[in-house]
């Protein structure tokens, strides 16, 4: 069954708190979720009070001074601090977003800086993406072609090309779908919001040939038909992309080859 | 231990092939429905009212007759289907999910022709 209490080892604790310098004019209060698997202890809420006077505009800067001259311990991923590499994905106030995109600025209060939900911790603000990347692979995310290769590129129409608009801008971040509560519940089988924008962009690129294979591997109650369009994904997309609706155009183009 | 490769698990024992006929149904009861019901508001809001001699008339034409069971037929299907759903998502209990999602349908389609037949037995006999 669903579990909708945390586990008794899940449970938050209290934790360290670190207070800004005394001259500091602009404190900003942070709240970051900690968890070492190595101490055997629950995790905890780190409070860190920043001068945003020495502090970047962005959140993952606010992460990054932390970690450089706070508590070098915290763990977290990050890349290209300008929202290409999707390495940044975190739950801050409650919605998934990459931190290297979002200014603190934004935000009112107290700042609550947590791991993507519902997916295994490693450590602090690490999630496990090992299934998420598994079911990335198991799409097939690469052209598919029974023809013979031609000798020189694959042509594409401009009108063709553009269908793909809205598509391959996903970084695979990983934030629609850890906001989706099926895919909480059913991760081990339904593909989740962001591979299946993925499938879509593959079914839509007019350079493959195997579109019907395609369908058919997501033809099933769970890959495809656990998403309820609940809308959690496109209201969380930090690259504004509408998953929600490359859903909906897979389960119409599994309708209209059923029924058409 | 578990040596299985992610993917292994991913991939599982393959897609089911099935899913896109209860999606379409489901759509298509719920369209379906919404006429139906409306004609089911009015004809119960007329009961309210009615004598007993009344409502046998009524439910004895051939229309309305017609009408209540398919409003039955479409509804207790549409509701099969939604708590199929839920049922799915929410057990993961593998033989419990598949015998209470049986269990399930076989109590709508038992209260289904219970209402069919209590239809046809009040349009037919009164």
């Amino acid at each position: 069954m669903v579990e909708f209490a945390l586990p008794k080892n899940s449970k938050l604790q209290k934790g360290k708190e670190f207070s800004a310098p005394k001259n500091a004019a602009r404190v900003k209060r942070f709240e970051v979720y900690r968890w070492n698997p190595d101490t055997g202890e629950n995790p905890r809420i780190d409070i860190f009070h920043i001068d945003l006077d020495s502090c970047g505009p962005m959140i993952l800067d606010a992460v990054l001074k932390i970690k450089n001259e706070i508590d070098a311990t915290l763990a977290f991923r990050r890349s290209c601090r300008e929202g290409v590499c999707g390495s940044c994905a975190m739950n801050v106030n409650g919605k998934n977003t990459l931190v290297c995109t979002k200014a603190i600025e934004e935000y009112e209060g107290t700042i609550k800086i947590f791991p993507l939900p519902h997916m295994d911790v490693i450590k602090d603000l690490v999630a496990d993406m090992t299934n998420f990347y598994a079911q990335y692979a198991s799409i097939k995310p690469w052209i598919e072609t029974q023809t013979a290769a031609p000798d020189r590129e694959r042509l594409q129409s401009k009108e063709e090309r553009k269908k793909l608009d809205g598509l391959y801008e996903c970084v695979l971040c990983a934030c629609c779908s850890t906001s989706c509560p099926s895919y909480w519940w059913n991760s081990d089988k339904y593909l989740g919001p962001a591979v299946l924008l993925q499938a879509a962009r593959w079914l839509e690129d007019s350079r493959d040939e195997n579109a019907g294979e395609r369908l058919d591997e997501l033809e099933d109650p769970y890959k495809l038909y656990r998403c309820h369009t609940i809308m959690s994904c496109t209201d969380t997309c930090p690259k504004g992309l509408n998953p929600a609706k490359a859903i909906a155009d897979i389960k119409k183009l599994m309708a209209v080859r059923q029924q058409g | 231990m578990d040596y299985q490769t992610p993917l292994a698990k991913v991939r599982g024992l393959g897609s089911a092939k099935a899913g896109t006929g209860h999606f379409w149904m489901q759509r298509i009861t719920a369209i379906t429905l919404i006429p139906l019901s409306l004609w089911m508001v009015s004809f119960t809001q007329q009961l309210l009212n009615a004598t007993h001699q009344d409502i046998i008339i009524w439910l004895s034409g051939p229309l309305d007759t017609t009408l209540a069971v398919v409003w039955v037929i479409a509804a207790f299907y549409h509701a099969a289907l939604g708590l199929q759903v839920v049922i799915e998502d929410y057990v993961h209990t593998e033989w419990i999910k598949i015998s209470s999602i049986w269990a399930m349908k076989l109590t709508f389609l038992f209260f289904g022709l219970a209402a069919i037949v209590a239809i046809f037995k009040i349009s037919m006999i009164g």
